[in-house]
Order: structure tokens, then C-alpha cells, then sequence
């Protein structure tokens, strides 16, 4: 797939943003900033880049407990999402979801849902709003390889593609569910296998090849969109962080993670247009340093952010 | 007016919804051409066609989950649960998704949707087909849920709850389908959220829950020949609940007697004898009485299974204690 330099160039900046985002985001939580817990996706942020980065602003996207770089991609403002993992007024949810459920219908974003799979069934639902109202959007799901053990995931795929629902499943295989290493829980390799039992394409990415998602991502949208039906599409990835801050990864080796680090999806970008000659060490850097300055802004935005009124607390029960 | 049986009553108001807005449709398990295993969707794929009923494969989370998600973008989706117990396979859908996603996005979005199913036993149907489990739900916000007992109450509710911003768990017992009653030939709405005196009476408050109600009226009948005159409160509406209807006729009976099908220990009527103490403590003369279902899983037996489920005699007896009457 053709590519367009420019594209391609947002891709990095969003890489990056994520990058530093998440980067941001442990330093304020290790300084006490933020309460409960943070998962972050640094490692990751080629999946969230190239899947959301197919997708029309109409369209709609769900997530996960680990979706800040989702949201990221998505459009969702810094300073909104910094605002909602500390709890403030500002944040996209008025501090009422935090780190975990954050939802911003601006910008199609229809939650990042906190219980495992929990988001893959309200996916399809978007795709069947989405049919039902003839809205012409495609809905975009992110799962990780531990929800595809859920029931729920089973239902939800399996309906999607029975109705022929203009969904696209992307599961992030990062190879482990909170603590415990995927190769113990399932015996396959390949999780895009599974969507032969739904009748459906199972597409494998290279989730840290920010082109390759981006390529196959889209290639599902257009088929969703033409009203063929979903895809699942399996990006291969790792998160180089814990599965929240303060894991001490018990059950993977520095070696493995260095391996992976090696991988880095915005190096290998970086390397790329490089090798193009359609990027500089210098305009890198200013792009690092771009980034950078808006995670900042986001975060001082944040922490001068008010708590939500008090008062609020019963609004919208109902 | 017109007699009709519950199931058409629902059956009709379903149809005035969908011929109302297109955006309104169906889904569920075995509602297309088989019309629902209860009947409740007869007639209706033949006349709207399979988009705005849709029949699903046999998958409650997805069921549930997919009406969650097309309500979140201006569906109005009213999905079938074939039995309430199937719904624990919805579970975290029903009170972990939609019960929440309002509240925690911050009122961004609205789920008008209808989860309907239906609950009760006394047909033989056994332990996991017979439970009514409405106090599962009646202790989450953000979800309405309605119990109607008539065929009058169903239509106008059912159509209500449509159109409601939602969401509303519509809970029916099927032992109720097949009773009869009168709806007028105009359309008619229900608001959620009332009660109604189903029977005027001077002497203790009968609050009562769905198919409870019938037998709440039978066992008042009972009453007046022993000289007790029993009002008879259908609660209709679980949340948002009518408690100053209640109160209002506890505060003039100065006694009260919740009766529902479910389990007797945290069924809804803990909560109702609760809020009764708290509100009319000054004008009780006895303590809030509770019928409820035996605390056994629903048996098969007819000889077992006839104990669990309150019955009119059951009712007479609790009341006529209320009362100082004892055997």
C-alpha cells in the first residue's frame, strides 16, 4: 500500500505523542499524582497509531483499560485525557471514569472499557447502531490476546460477523493477560486463527510496524465499511512496561523485553523515513521536542485542573 | 375497549413502537419466524422484516451488549431474554456496561434500550428456569426497572419504556401471559415510576409484585369475608419506585404486607419494609411483613414446587398475623 510522506510523518509525531504521553503519565503516578492504578501502553503505540489513523473522525472506536494511546490516536485532546487519570473537572469524563473508562463521543470514542472483553459486545453493538441507522461508519475495536479467552468475545465476534457488521476486531497480542504468558493459556499461536471459527478474515500485522497496521487496518475498515462484515486482525506487539505501574513482571525476562525494546516501532519508523531520506536526526528531535511540550502542557493543564464539584456526584445516575 | 390476553397486550405495544419509529427494532433468540417461545413477537417479522427483528443466535452477553452499543449512537433497541435466569449470562453487560457507562462517561450518552425477559415459576420448568431475580438488579444504579401484572399495564409500560431515555430492564412472569384483561382502543401511555391501588381497602396495605398482585387480590377477597379490608398496591415500578403511594396508604391502613414471587431474604420487599419504617414509622402498628418465595432453587415437582411460590392462602395467613389474628 502507497503510503503518503505526509501520512506517514503524522504517524511518527503520533508515536511519539503516546510515547511521551505514557512516559509522563508513570512519572507522575511514581510522584503520587495519580490515584489507584495506571496501564500503560508504551511499546504499543504503532497498533493504536496505525489502526486509529484508518478510521474517519465519524467513526467510531471502543478500547480497553489500557487506552490512553488509543484515545491518543484517536484524536481525544492530551490535556482531557491527563486531566481524567488524575480525576479532574477537565478531564474528558469529568474525573467520573479516570484512567480506565474514558469516554469522548467528540471524537468517537465510546469508551475504554474496564473489564476484560467487557467493550467487545458494545463493539459490535456500535456496528449494529451503525446498520441499524444506516450511518455509513465502521466501529473499531481494540481487545487484547487475554480477552479473547473471555465468552464474551466468542459472542460478540461470532454475532458481528453473522450479521455482517461493519466492525473491525484488533486484537493486541502483547503475548501476556496482567501476570500470566499467553503460551500458558491457549495452545495456538496465531489468536487471528480463531476467526475461521466465525467465518471471517484473521489477518496478522506486525503491530510494531506502524505501515503494516496501518495497511492492514485499513484494507478492514474498507471491507466493513462496503458491508462485507468484520475483520479480526492480530497485531503482534509488547508492552514494555508491567501491566500497571508498580508490576514487577514475575513472569517475563529483562532479555526478552530488551529483544522487544530492539523492535521499537517508532525507531523502526524513524529508521525508515531515514533511510527515505525524508527525515533528519534534527527534524526528529524537533518532533520529539514538540511532543514533549504538549505532554507537558497537558500535565501542569492537569495538575492546575479543580477536582470535580462535589456536588456532581449523583448527576447522571440516570 | 377490548379483552385481550397479556401476551397480545405486549405483543400490540411492541408493534404501535415499531411502527412508530423506525428506529426502534428487536432482537432476541427465536423471535423471528417462531414469533418468540412465548409468542410475544408473532406476527411481527412477517410485517417489518428481519431488520427490525432480529433473531440471534444464542449468545445473552452479545445480545445485551450489542443492544448497549446501538443505543449509545441513537438505536432503539428492545432485546429478549428468553428466561430472566439467562440473563447471569449477560451479567457484566447488564450491570457492569450499561448500568454504568451513562454515569462514568459523565452523561455523554444515553442507552434508550429495553432488556425484556421474563421470570416466575409454578410451570414445572425447574431450578434454572423458574427464578425471579429482579433484587440482582434493583440494587444497581442507573438501571429502571417495571414489573407490570396486567394486560392494561403491560402495553401502556411496554410503550413507555420505549421511549424512555432508558435503561429499563422490563420484567414479565410468564404465568401471567396468558391472563385477560381490558385495553382501550386508543393509544395510551403508562409513566414508569407509579405505583398504582389496584384495590381500595381500609385495613392493611398489600404491596405487591407482579404475579403476586393476582394472588394479592384473590387473598384479599379472603380477607373481606373475615371482615379485614385489605388494599391492594400493585407496585408496577421497581425504579423509579413509587414509595409515597405506599406510604400514603400505610400512613391510613397502619399496617403493610409486601408479597413478591422472589426469595424472602434480600428480595425487594427487605428494601420496601425498610423504607415503610423509615417514612411511616409513627403509624405502624405491627412490623412490615414480608412474603416472599421458599429460599430453595425452584424444584420440578409439582408437590415441591407448589410451596415455593406464595400463594393466596399464604397471604391470608401473614395478614390475618398483621392484624392480631392468630391461629
Amino acid at each position: 500500500m502507497k503510503i503518503a510522506k505526509e501520512l506517514k510523518f503524522q504517524f511518527l509525531k503520533t508515536m511519539v505523542t503516546i510515547r511521551c504521553f505514557e512516559e509522563k503519565a508513570k512519572e507522575l503516578y511514581l510522584a503520587g499524582k495519580i490515584r489507584g492504578t495506571v496501564h500503560l501502553s508504551t511499546g504499543m503505540e504503532a497498533v493504536a497509531t496505525g489502526a486509529c489513523s484508518s478510521l474517519n473522525p465519524d467513526d467510531y472506536m471502543n478500547s480497553t483499560h489500557r487506552g490512553h494511546g488509543h484515545c491518543i490516536a484517536k484524536g481525544v485532546g492530551l490535556r482531557e485525557i491527563m486531566a481524567e487519570i488524575m480525576g479532574r473537572a477537565t478531564g474528558v469524563c469529568q474525573g467520573r471514569g479516570g484512567t480506565m473508562h474514558m469516554f469522548d463521543v467528540a471524537h468517537g470514542v465510546m469508551g475504554t472499557i474496564g473489564i476484560v472483553g467487557g467493550g467487545i459486545p458494545i463493539a459490535t453493538g456500535l456496528g449494529l447502531g451503525i446498520q441499524q441507522l444506516g450511518l455509513g461508519r465502521v466501529a473499531l475495536c481494540f481487545l487484547g490476546d487475554g480477552a479473547s479467552n473471555e465468552g464474551a468475545f466468542h459472542e460478540a465476534v461470532n454475532l458481528g460477523a453473522v450479521w455482517r457488521l461493519p466492525v473491525v476486531y484488533v486484537l493486541e497480542n502483547n503475548l501476556v493477560g496482567d501476570t500470566t504468558p499467553l503460551r500458558e493459556v491457549v495452545l495456538i499461536d496465531d489468536l487471528a486463527d480463531r476467526a475461521k471459527s466465525y467465518g471471517i478474515p484473521g489477518v496478522i500485522a506486525d503491530g510494531n510496524d506502524v505501515l503494516d497496521v496501518y495497511a492492514k487496518v485499513s484494507a478492514a475498515v474498507r471491507r466493513a465499511r462496503s458491508g462485507d462484515g468484520p475483520t479480526l486482525i492480530e497485531c503482534k506487539t509488547y508492552r514494555w512496561e508491567g501491566h500497571q505501574i508498580g508490576d514487577p513482571c514475575v513472569y517475563r525476562t529483562k532479555e526478552e523485553v530488551e529483544q522487544w525494546k530492539k523492535k521499537c516501532p517508532i525507531k523502526r519508523l524513524k529508521t525508515h523515513l531515514m533511510r527515505e531520506k525524508l527525515l533528519t536526526e534534527k527534524r526528529y528531535e524537533a518532533i520529539v521536542a514538540a511532543s514533549q511540550a504538549e505532554v507537558d502542557q497537558a500535565a501542569a493543564f492537569a495538575m492546575d485542573s479543580p477536582e470535580p464539584d462535589p456536588q456532581t456526584v449523583l448527576d447522571y445516575v440516570y | 375497549m377490548r379483552t385481550v390476553t397479556y401476551i397480545e397486550a405486549l405483543r400490540e405495544g411492541l408493534e404501535e413502537e415499531l411502527r412508530r419509529d423506525e428506529r426502534v427494532f428487536l432482537l432476541g433468540e427465536d423471535i423471528g419466524p417462531h414469533g418468540g417461545v412465548f409468542g410475544a413477537t408473532r406476527g411481527l417479522l412477517a410485517k417489518y422484516g428481519p431488520t427490525r427483528v432480529r433473531q440471534t443466535p444464542i449468545s445473552e452477553a452479545a445480545i445485551v451488549g450489542a443492544a448497549c452499543g446501538a443505543s449509545m449512537i441513537g438505536a432503539i433497541p428492545v432485546a429478549e431474554i428468553m428466561y430472566f435466569d439467562h440473563i447471569a449470562v449477560a451479567m457484566d453487560q447488564v450491570a457492569g456496561e450499561i448500568a454504568k457507562i451513562r454515569y462514568m462517561s459523565n452523561g455523554q450518552v444515553r442507552l434508550p434500550l429495553v432488556i425484556r425477559t421474563q421470570g416466575g415459576g409454578g410451570r414445572g420448568k425447574g431450578p434454572q428456569h423458574s427464578s425471579s431475580i429482579e433484587a440482582w438488579f434493583f440494587h444497581c444504579p442507573g438501571l429502571k426497572i417495571v414489573m407490570p401484572a396486567t394486560p392494561y399495564d403491560v402495553k401502556g409500560l411496554i410503550k413507555t419504556a420505549i421511549r424512555d431515555d432508558g435503561p429499563v430492564l422490563f420484567l414479565e412472569n410468564a404465568i401471567l401471559y396468558n391472563t385477560k384483561g381490558e385495553v382501550p382502543d386508543e393509544e395510551y401511555l403508562i409513566p414508569l415510576g407509579r405505583a398504582e391501588i389496584k384495590r381500595q381497602g381500609t385495613d392493611l396495605t398489600i404491596v405487591a409484585v407482579s404475579a403476586m398482585v393476582l394472588r394479592a387480590l384473590d387473598a384479599a377477597q379472603e380477607l373481606e369475608k373475615m371482615g379485614i379490608s385489605a388494599e391492594v398496591i400493585d407496585v408496577r415500578s421497581l425504579i423509579p419506585l413509587d414509595i409515597e403511594c405506599i406510604v400514603e396508604s400505610v400512613k391510613k391502613t397502619s399496617r403493610a404486607l409486601v408479597v413478591h414471587e422472589a426469595w424472602r431474604r434480600g428480595g425487594v420487599g427487605a428494601e420496601l419494609a425498610a423504607q415503610i419504617t423509615e417514612r411511616a414509622f409513627d403509624y405502624l402498628d405491627a412490623p412490615v411483613g414480608r412474603v416472599g418465595g421458599l429460599e430453595v432453587p425452584s424444584p420440578y415437582a409439582e408437590s415441591l414446587e407448589r410451596q415455593v411460590i406464595p400463594n393466596p392462602a399464604a397471604i391470608v395467613k401473614q395478614a390475618k398475623e398483621l392484624c392480631n389474628i392468630f391461629e
